[in-house]
């Protein structure tokens, strides 16, 4: 009854990737189990071996990324045992320094590097060696491994094994074992050689593939995006470090990658993983980076992105203000959301750029600095002109959200100010004439909720004067009585 | 080398002389087999005693008990003929008879032994004891005893060049190999890197091979033959242009000999380090490279 191989030509490559795994699996089992057995006799020899042949499953180039995670994890959970009995033989005197040297006897490149790795982490650990050193020399021995899949996972394995182990400020590893300055070197180092490797990726194999590498891309990034995670997590990073050497290194690998999805996800991965606070000193360098973007990556979103931030911030805390007028964040954005529509090529779909305008004038709004309405005014001045190449792309959402940009100061500050902005007219004919007469009642309604009362007969004259220019067609319901 | 003739043999022992003697095992003549043997050193005194002893109840009569030191090259293609390039004797015991067991002290001193004990592929160099006990109208009775010897350098190399190379396939693949010396001893690590300058192939890995290369007879005669005694991979994937990846090939792991030169004038040892790329049809593309190999220690 074993007609196994008769059935494989009629599977499909679903069902083929699930019986590799499933065998690959097998195998890692197997080799485990052999594994753990030479460990509980004390047999480092045998433990090595099958350790070696569980982890030359992970050589595969069958398996899509997804099901290579799935391996590795695998993989990962026996090496936990195989750590522990490198640790149990270092506190029973043995010499980790000559484990690290017998490790690399391994004929094999790929179980080496990751025995190389575990036993690396235990060396740091037992303190045996410096951990400086022992961080630049995996770090340099894994570029070994140029297959994009495989050293991505490999060096996941090297973030993850050494992120408790670094010589950060504090740390029982400071000291002989280094500083922050060297966990800083290796985390760049891994997040580089990361980068490349996904990168890379991008142009291995057919053309007509693209849209399933593409996929895979994503489902990988988040590895890459660890690297940052830990950077982040740093007590010794703090804003000196990450001005002068964090964030410029990082922004240039990104940059000179040149592609589209490594930059679309690691500027949002910088902004929300390092704090507002060193964003805020570092807009220039931020904004810079955003104008050398790949074109199909939208510079303004990740201003967006980085203004809703910071506005937020601003929003949760009080003191912040200060901080943001010192570093001129309101006129950096407003340069850079200009520079972005610049880049803007006419008659597209304008959607991101209204987003952009929108967000900074929450940023406005949230901030309640002083010239406020000044800033609203500028904000409106700027929305007119970047979109003035795009009065006719614009779609149904691209309203909404233009609609909702000229709502949004309605709440904050008085009404009659926000409508006697000089470029509020300019945005509303932005506005097909429907949707003008909508906002014109939307207004009024604003008005009557918030219970505003307008003693002043310039401002009520002022008031009907706006909603009159909104309502052209003279039939449209007259605005109700405001009393006086 | 025990002849079992008329009746049994008389038992021939030897216990060396000095504290601890060292030994080394090494592989044995037939495949898989290893045996442990007493290790010497370039010019260091051989010596101990001979026992010995009449099978019991018999005297023994002979013509002559002597020992001698054999320095041997055997050309396996010349088998059973052997050069002799050390041969040494020491009269034991004049002719006389033997009704128990004897002791007989043996030295060979400031003898110099200068070629390693080698077993190879085509070619075989030996030192052994031979206790010959020498007998009228019958066989003699023959002992050997293998020794093993090896030689350590005085200095270690005053100049040691790093290996520096740029090559290529035009338009295909260009790399620069670096192997930081050229002379090693055997417990060394080969530290290097290779730098990948145009890649225009599909690369699958790469590897180090340490290959060895014996050659044996002269001139019209010479023959060689290499063999493979490891392959060591250095790269998964391919690179792009610009990477590159460092090397790290320890040799203690390995079977190695030092390189030997014109040993005898019989037979050489080189051995090289072979740096192997392979393509994903795989198509091998390399490039060898001599290293010299001494011995640090014992």
């Amino acid at each position: 009854m074993a007609q196994a191989s008769g059935i494989d030509a009629n599977l499909t490559p679903a069902e083929e990737q699930e019986k590799w795994l499933r065998d690959a699996t097998s195998s890692v089992k197997q080799s485990a189990f052999h594994m753990k057995r030479a460990i509980d006799e004390g047999n480092l020899k045998d433990a090595l071996k099958h350790s070696a042949a569980m982890l030359s499953e992970l050589r595969t180039s069958q398996l899509s990324p997804q099901k290579y995670y799935a391996l590795y994890m695998k993989a990962c959970d026996e090496m936990r045992y195989l750590e522990n009995f490198f640790r149990d033989l270092a506190s029973q005197g043995r010499s980790i320094a000559e484990l690290y040297e017998l490790v690399q006897h391994a004929g094999n490149i790929l179980p080496r590097l990751y025995l190389l790795i575990t036993v690396g982490a235990v060396f740091i650990q037992t303190k045996e060696a410096p951990a400086k050193d022992v961080l630049k020399d995996v770090v340099e021995m894994t570029r070994g491994v140029q297959h994009p899949l495989r050293g991505l996972f490999l060096r996941a394995y090297l973030a993850q094994m050494t992120k408790d182990r670094l010589p950060d400020k504090g740390s029982v590893y400071e000291g002989e074992g280094g500083n922050v300055k060297d966990a800083v070197d290796f985390l760049l180092h891994n997040f580089t050689e990361m980068n490349k490797l996904w990168v890379r990726m991008q142009h291995q194999g057919p053309q007509r593939l693209k849209d399933k590498r593409e996929k895979e891309r994503n489902e990988l990034r988040d590895l890459v995006g660890k690297n940052l995670l830990v950077l982040s997590q740093l007590e010794g990073v703090d804003l000196e470090l990450y001005q002068k050497t964090v964030l410029p290194w990082v922004l240039e690998q990104v940059v000179n990658c040149k592609d589209e999805i490594a930059q679309t996800y690691l500027m949002d991965a910088i902004v929300q993983v390092f704090p507002d606070e060193f964003h805020l000193h570092t807009l220039d360098a931020m904004i810079s980076a955003c104008m050398q973007l790949q074109p199909t990556v939208k510079a303004g979103t990740v201003l967006t992105l980085l203004m809703n931030r910071l506005a937020r911030h601003a929003s949760d805390e009080p003191t912040a203000g200060p901080l943001i007028e010192e570093v001129k964040a309101f006129e950096k954005l407003s340069d850079g959301a200009q520079k972005c529509a610049a880049l803007q090529p006419a008659g597209t779909c304008p959607l991101d750029l209204v987003l952009l305008y929108q967000a900074l004038m929450k940023f406005v709004v949230e901030l309640k600095m002083k010239d406020s309405l000044e800033r609203l005014d500028q904000v409106l001045e700027r929305c007119a002109d970047a979109l003035a190449n795009h009065k006719d792309s614009m779609t149904t959402k691209s309203t909404k959200e233009l609609v909702a940009l000229l709502s949004s100061p309605l709440s904050q500050y008085d009404v009659c100010d926000v409508l006697s902005l000089k470029h509020y007219p300019r945005v509303m004919d932005l506005l097909a004439d429907d949707v003008r007469k909508e906002m014109a009642v939307t207004i009024v309604k604003t008005i009557l909720k918030s219970g505003t009362v307008i003693g002043d007969v310039a401002q009520v004259e002022m008031l009907f004067e706006f909603i009159a220019k909104l309502i052209k067609d003279p039939e449209g319901a007259p605005p109700p009585e405001v009393d006086e | 080398m025990n002849f079992l003739g008329f009746g049994p043999s008389p038992t021939i022992e030897i216990d060396y002389s000095g504290p601890e003697r060292r030994t080394v095992s090494v592989r044995g003549d037939s495949p898989g087999q290893t045996e442990t043997l007493p290790l010497f050193s370039g010019t260091e005194t051989i010596s101990g005693q001979v026992r010995v002893t009449p099978p019991p109840g018999k005297k023994l009569e002979h013509m002559g008990v002597k020992i001698e030191l054999l320095g041997q090259i055997e050309l396996f293609f010349e088998r059973g003929n052997f050069y002799d390039f050390i041969s040494l004797v020491r009269e034991l015991e004049p002719p006389g008879e033997l009704t128990t067991s004897k002791v007989h002290p043996f030295e060979f001193s400031r003898v110099e032994m200068q070629h390693e004990s080698y077993n190879g592929i085509n070619v075989r160099l030996r030192y052994v004891l031979r206790v010959t006990i020498t007998r009228n109208y019958a066989a003699n009775f023959v002992k050997d005893f293998k020794l093993w010897v090896r030689n350590l350098v005085d200095v270690p190399p005053q100049i040691n060049n790093s290996i520096k190379m740029e090559v290529g396939i035009e338009d295909c693949l260009h790399i620069e190999f670096e192997y930081q010396k050229s002379k090693y001893h055997l417990k060394d690590v080969v530290v290097g890197k290779i730098f990948f300058l145009l890649v225009r192939i599909k690369i699958k890995h790469m590897e180090i091979e340490i290959r060895r290369k014996e050659s044996t007879g002269t001139g019209a005669n010479m023959y060689n033959e290499s063999d493979t005694i490891a392959k060591y991979e250095i790269m998964d994937g391919a690179p792009v242009r610009g990477e590159s990846v460092p090397v790290r090939l320890m040799l203690s792991p390995y079977d190695l000999t030092p390189t030997y030169r014109n040993v005898a004038n019989k037979f050489n040892v080189k051995y090289y380090l072979n740096l192997v790329l392979v393509d994903e049809e795989e198509r091998r593309y390399f490039k060898q490279q001599e290293i010299h190999l001494f011995r640090h220690d014992l």
